[in-house]
């Protein structure tokens, strides 16, 4: 069998006594696309911050094509090709967009190759009128888009959204939707989001998060039909 | 575009200020005049250390002046055992910077947090003025340069032309030598922020974070900011000790590595001009005051005669009310002067672009 592109192994992360991720085992293959879903507090975003190196697990491996980069620092494992777009936009506030981009740009590009980059990527993510303005300016919907030109600008081989479509219009939210598919022709990605229409847009395979811990793995229809995850999750919003 | 120009303008006007001010300052200024005008560009140079350190790579060091006292006191020691000023000017730079490069590889592989490296800077420059300034007996040397203690170090040789022991720079000489200094200071900088380097260590200043996640390892840019701070202070204080032809431990303390930073707050942060404008403004205000004698009964007098008192309210008043500092509240208001001007006439031409201008 072949490696797959990322894999965790009894993935742990305690904060004290609580147990944010607990004994996760997770693969995904080269050129997936997977959606993680899951209620508030699940783990999914520390889940994330372990994958990138920003927290280092308590216990278990994260293997990235077989090599074990648990304890890495972050920018190895960015230099590894794993790019994150993280809940809340971050991004480099008091930069104009052009720089932003051409920051990602430049670790990948010489300086002369780079400001080509840039401008395609402007154009990719449709902000060209807005390359000079700073991104602090910008509304919460652009400057999601300016940290996805960010992260695409790196050319990262897995891509981690992290609720990508959150506090966007449903035209926007489709839009999103479009791109994370074309994105998918070339890269691996995982996406966390509770927009469960989102979900429905662009998900094949899903993996259900619940306390700490891996609930299901299935195809998505069969997550959307199944009762567990319905009273996990859809069941409280459809309560509620 | 209009960014470009107006920054390429920014740069030739302080290029024909800073010549005119090299070239024609001793024809007509008095010899007292240059000397003073000298340590005040000598102390410009510092004023750009952190500028650097502080404003662009976001490194909060109280003590800069660390840097400026070992650089004066290696060119002291060193001038006094070689006697030929290139080894000493080079050590002067090399020492301060390799002791940057040491702090600063344990403050930040040690991933110590902004407050505290401010405390550590602070606590380093202390330490440092306290063990020089219990250095006065006579078994306190190093080769046959006396240590000196609280009294220093006087009759330090002055700076000669490279290799010729027998051509020391005089008083004229050390103007254009700290002059011509601190504009190449100032251009080298701007070069190197322009640089791949200077994009990066800004965007570390903004969002480390996100600079990780880019795959930029933060570290190893802020050592290389503090370690290059660390050098240019040390130059300076080089240059300080020739300028007075004598050095102190006062050099390290609290007084000293206070006013550099009012210096780059007053003069605005992330700005190259500005820590200058704030470090030649704020000596040239302490020497006017000082000249102001206290006269007895006035009290008047006698209160613009407490420079450290005047100087005080207007570190507040700036902190308070221009908390971004001179240049670019300035630059602030040009910009909204030049919008004011363009408005009235754009509109009733094209009015779609002005709007999205």
């Amino acid at each position: 069998m072949a490696v797959p592109l990322l894999e965790t192994r009894d993935l742990t992360m305690h904060f004290g006594g609580v147990r944010a991720v607990h004994n996760v085992n997770f693969t995904l293959a080269e050129g997936e696309l997977r959606c993680l879903i899951g209620p508030n507090g699940a783990g999914k975003s520390t889940f994330f911050k372990m994958l990138t190196g920003q927290l280092e697990p308590s216990h278990g491996r994260v293997l990235f094509r077989g090599r074990d980069i648990s304890h890495a620092h972050a920018h190895e494992i960015a230099r590894l090709g794993i790019g994150i777009k993280t809940q809340v936009p971050n991004v480099f506030d008091g930069l104009s967009v052009r720089e932003n981009i051409w920051l990602a740009a430049s670790r990948i590009h010489s300086v002369r190759h780079a400001n080509g980059v840039v401008d395609e990527m402007l154009a990719r993510i449709g902000l060209i009128p807005a390359a000079d303005r700073l991104v602090g300016q910008l509304a919460h919907g652009q400057r999601q888009w300016v940290e996805l030109g960010i992260v695409l600008s790196t050319d990262p081989v897995l891509i981690l959204l992290d609720e990508p479509a959150a506090g966007m219009t449903h035209e926007e939210v489709q839009k999103t939707a479009e791109l994370v598919r074309e994105i998918n022709r070339t890269k691996a990605l995982i996406v966390v989001e509770h927009d469960m229409q989102f979900i429905r847009m662009i998900a094949k395979q899903v993996t259900v998060f619940n306390q700490g811990r891996v609930l299901v793995e299935d195809a998505v229809e069969d997550i959307l039909r199944n009762p567990l995850v319905r009273d996990i999750y859809l069941g409280k919003q459809a309560a509620a | 575009m209009n960014d470009r120009a107006l920054n390429v303008i920014g740069l030739a006007l302080v290029g024909v200020v800073g010549a005119a001010f090299l070239i024609l300052t001793p024809r007509f200024a008095e010899l007292d005049a240059v000397l003073e005008l000298t340590v005040f560009m000598i102390m410009a140079i510092l004023a750009l250390s952190l500028a650097l350190v502080w404003g662009y790579g976001g490194i909060l060091c109280f003590g800069q002046s660390a840097f400026f006292g070992l650089g004066a006191y290696t060119y002291a020691i060193a001038m006094f055992n070689i006697g030929e000023s290139t080894g000493p000017l080079l050590l002067a730079i090399g020492l301060p910077a390799a002791f940057a490069a040491l702090l600063g590889y344990f403050m930040f592989y040690g991933r110590i947090s902004d407050v505290y490296l401010g405390v550590i800077t602070l606590t380093v420059t202390l330490i440092l003025f306290n063990s020089v300034n219990s250095t006065a007996g006579p078994e306190f040397h190093i080769g046959v340069a006396r240590l000196g203690g609280f009294n220093g170090i006087p009759g330090i040789p002055p700076l000669n032309i490279p290799g010729n022991k027998a051509a020391p720079v005089d008083l004229e000489g050390m103007f254009y030598l700290a002059t011509a200094s601190l504009l190449a200071t100032y251009f080298g900088l701007r070069w190197l922020l322009a640089s791949r380097f200077g994009r990066i260590i800004v965007g570390i200043r903004e969002n480390e974070r996100r600079a990780e996640l880019l795959g930029y390892d933060p570290r190893v840019y802020k050592l290389a900011t503090f370690t290059v701070g660390g050098a240019l202070a040390g130059f300076a204080g080089c240059l300080f000790a020739n300028w007075g032809a004598f050095v102190s431990p006062t050099i390290f303390g609290l007084a000293q590595s206070a006013q550099i930073i009012i210096w780059v707050i007053v003069g605005g942060r992330g700005t190259l001009i500005g820590p200058i404008v704030g470090c030649i403004g704020i000596q040239w205000l302490t020497t006017a005051l000082g000249a102001n004698q206290p006269s007895g009964s006035d009290w008047m007098t006698n209160l613009m005669a407490n420079a450290p008192f005047i100087l005080g309210i207007i570190l507040v008043a700036f902190v308070l009310l221009v908390p971004r500092g001179l240049v670019p509240t300035l630059g602030d208001i040009g910009h909204w002067l030049l919008r004011l001007r363009a408005r009235p006439a754009a509109p009733s031409l094209k009015p779609k672009q002005a709007e999205e201008g």
